[in-house]
């Protein structure tokens, strides 16, 4: 019968090693949305790597939930590039969001020609973050645009319609809007399980 | 070691091959008037049919049918020693092509900057390679000295006049640039080399042959300077391939258009300048030419990066006949300034600085695809955009609910299918330009959840107009 020891004596004495919970690191790309930050594994978007974002129709928030990160990666002089926009970008409401417009770039293409420049521009790795709107992209394409992501290590952000989330998709991340009720719902993250609750998701105005 | 000797034993015929993708096919240069053409130089494949230079085209064709024929042509030869006279600026201020089929350059004061002499060597030889053209390479302590050495070495360096005095006195006498009937004359005296002849007292040759033959030999030794003219580079580049059959498709412009590219890309660096605007000319039978115009935003002269813009812009052309020619075409060099790139850049993946880029995709896109966004102080909508980039970051916004999206052209909400969440404010603005406004703007949510921004003109009924979305 060896001698009793209480636990306390060993924490104390320093014998015992005890592991403790690791808080997650800051991510370096953080949303900007408190809520979702917490939901993603990496406390952010996935870093060079392309986030897919699923909606039914504009209108819906899909702008507010990049604009801050926009703001911070221009405030950062970084270079943000929106590829073939669906819409003109209302210089007004983007300044008003903080995002520094002189770092804002339009390239104007053709559907195909689209994909195209969003690759160069993401494989080139001179821009923060590169924005595209992929109406028919297949597997392949997209593919191509994660690729593109991780070699320029470069954040890509794809709108696509939300009749898309049943295919599969090789993005990183992949978040759906929905308008009623405003809430986000994970879709899929590298990294760690997607959360099946939904996050509320204001359209504040 | 202070000039360098850059002998093209074959430069007419490198000038034809360079521009041909398939190099070892035979082919011939010829020469002489159309009663007697006669083969002026050989390609080794030709060599290999038997053909020689300096055989009759007829018996030529007696022997093989097999070989493509080529007009050697003098101003062209001319042409690209200029050309080379032109890359060679690159490493010297004091370029002569005084010489025949020759580029002679002052080296000692540059290599300081390009480093010793082997690493030196190497380049050229390596840059001579790729753009084509064989070569003979010898450095000597005076320009004469160096041709005449090239003569009968290649790789040779002469340190200092003991050296020279060595290797020159090994010359036989018919390889030292003396004229025909003094060499003849030496050698029928016994003299076989030009140690003989150093030998001899001065008197006796002075007395012997003209003044001209002495002073040769000065120069030669070094005894004698030797004022060479001194090549000026143009300050415009215009070079031109012919095809030798019509030329349908862009792919087979492809290969001319790299060595233009690449041509011009050296010409540049020889000037240290870049170009911002060049043309490409495709020439037809009997039509006008195609002009293709390459518009840079910035100058460059790396020739992978003009090749590709030019190759974007080529692409897109469609001619209407064959092109038989090939020319290109830059007038406006612009000094070089290379990018500015930060030593701890913390993006170790930035290969393609955005400028270049910027230039790849308007290549391929058009000139007008790339912009940027800048606000313009307007109430109305559709003015309160241009393209173009600001200076200052824009300060002092009003801080009114705008949407994120706007709409080219408003869209009419049907009745019924929108409610209005907020609203009106009204626009009224822009009687002085006659584009008048006068609407009262709602924030509207669509059935499914869509906030939109729309419109009905003031004192009107009928539907609303969306013109943007609350993304």
């Amino acid at each position: 019968m060896g001698a009793v020891v209480a636990l306390d004596t060993l924490f104390n004495g320093g014998q015992v090693w005890k592991g403790r919970p690791a808080p997650p690191a800051a991510s370096p790309q953080p949303t900007g949305h408190a809520a979702l930050d917490a939901a993603l594994p990496s406390g952010g978007w996935p870093e060079g790597a392309l986030s897919e974002i699923l909606l039914a129709g504009p209108g819906v928030g899909e702008l507010q939930l990049v604009w801050p990160t926009l703001a911070r990666l221009a405030a950062a002089g970084e270079r943000i590039v929106l590829v073939a926009p669906p819409f003109v970008p209302y210089p007004q409401a983007w300044a008003s969001a903080g995002v520094d417009l002189r770092q804002l770039s339009v390239i104007q293409a053709s559907e195909r020609d689209a994909l195209w420049a969003a690759e160069q521009c993401l494989r080139s790795g001179s821009c923060g973050a590169v924005l595209c709107w992929p109406h028919k992209a297949d597997d392949r394409a997209l593919r191509r645009l994660q690729v593109a992501a991780e070699s320029g290590q470069t954040l890509a952000f794809a709108w696509r319609p939300l009749s898309e989330a049943v295919n599969p998709s090789p993005a990183a991340l992949r978040i759906a809007i929905d308008a009623k009720p405003a809430q986000l719902r994970i879709l899929k993250c590298r990294g760690g399980l997607a959360r099946s609750a939904p996050i509320a998701f204001a359209v504040g105005h | 070691m202070r000039w360098v000797c850059i002998l093209f034993p074959q430069l007419a015929l490198d000038a034809v091959l360079r521009q041909r993708p398939d190099a070892d096919e035979p082919l011939v240069l010829l020469n002489g008037p159309a009663q007697r053409r006669v083969l002026q130089a050989v390609n080794p494949a030709a060599r290999e049919l038997g053909l020689r230079a300096g055989q009759s085209m007829t018996a030529a064709q007696a022997m093989s049918k097999g070989f493509a024929t080529v007009d050697y042509q003098a101003a062209e030869v001319e042409r690209w020693q200029q050309f080379l006279a032109a890359w060679a600026y690159r490493f010297s201020a004091q370029v002569s092509v005084h010489y025949p089929r020759t580029v002679v350059f002052e080296i000692e004061s540059s290599l300081g900057l390009f480093g010793t002499w082997a690493q030196f060597e190497a380049r050229l030889r390596q840059e001579l390679t790729d753009l084509g053209f064989r070569h003979r390479i010898v450095a000597a302590p005076n320009p004469v000295a160096a041709r005449v050495l090239a003569n009968a070495y290649d790789g040779l360096v002469v340190p200092d006049g003991e050296a020279l005095q060595h290797h020159l006195g090994q010359l036989p006498v018919d390889r030292v640039g003396l004229e025909p009937s003094v060499a003849t004359a030496l050698s029928r005296m016994g003299l076989r080399n030009l140690n003989q002849v150093q030998n001899l007292p001065r008197q006796a040759l002075a007395r012997r042959f003209e003044a001209s033959m002495l002073k040769h030999l000065d120069t030669l030794f070094g005894a004698r300077p030797l004022a060479l003219e001194f090549y000026l580079p143009p300050d415009r580049f215009d070079v031109r391939i012919e095809l030798n059959f019509d030329v349908q498709s862009h792919q087979a412009l492809l290969f001319p258009l790299r060595r233009l590219t690449g041509d011009l890309s050296a010409f540049l660096c020889g000037r240290d300048s870049g170009v911002q605007r060049f043309d490409l000319h495709l020439e037809h039978a009997g039509l006008p030419d195609t002009l293709i115009k390459v518009g840079l935003l910035s100058a460059e002269r790396d020739p992978a990066m003009l090749f590709e813009l030019a190759r974007g812009r080529l692409e897109q052309v469609q001619v209407e006949a064959p092109v038989r020619g090939f020319r290109l075409r830059a007038e406006d060099l612009p000094s070089f300034v290379p990018q500015f790139q930060e030593l701890f850049d913390d993006r170790p993946q930035q290969t393609l600085p955005w400028e270049q880029l910027r230039e790849r995709l308007r290549a391929r896109l058009g000139d007008d695809a790339v912009q940027g966004l800048r606000f313009q102080a307007d109430h109305r909508p559709e003015c309160a955009w241009q393209f173009g980039v600001d200076k200052q970051p824009c300060a002092g916004l009003p801080s009114v609910q705008r949407p994120g999206w706007l709409l080219t052209e408003p869209q009419s909400v049907p009745e019924g299918s929108a409610r209005i969440l907020m609203g009106p404010e009204r626009i009224e603005s822009g009687w002085w330009d006659g584009d008048d406004v006068r609407r009262d703007y709602y924030l509207i949510q669509s059935r499914t959840g869509q906030q939109g921004w729309a419109w009905r003109a003031v004192g009107e009924g009928g539907p609303l107009w969306l013109q943007g979305w609350f993304a």
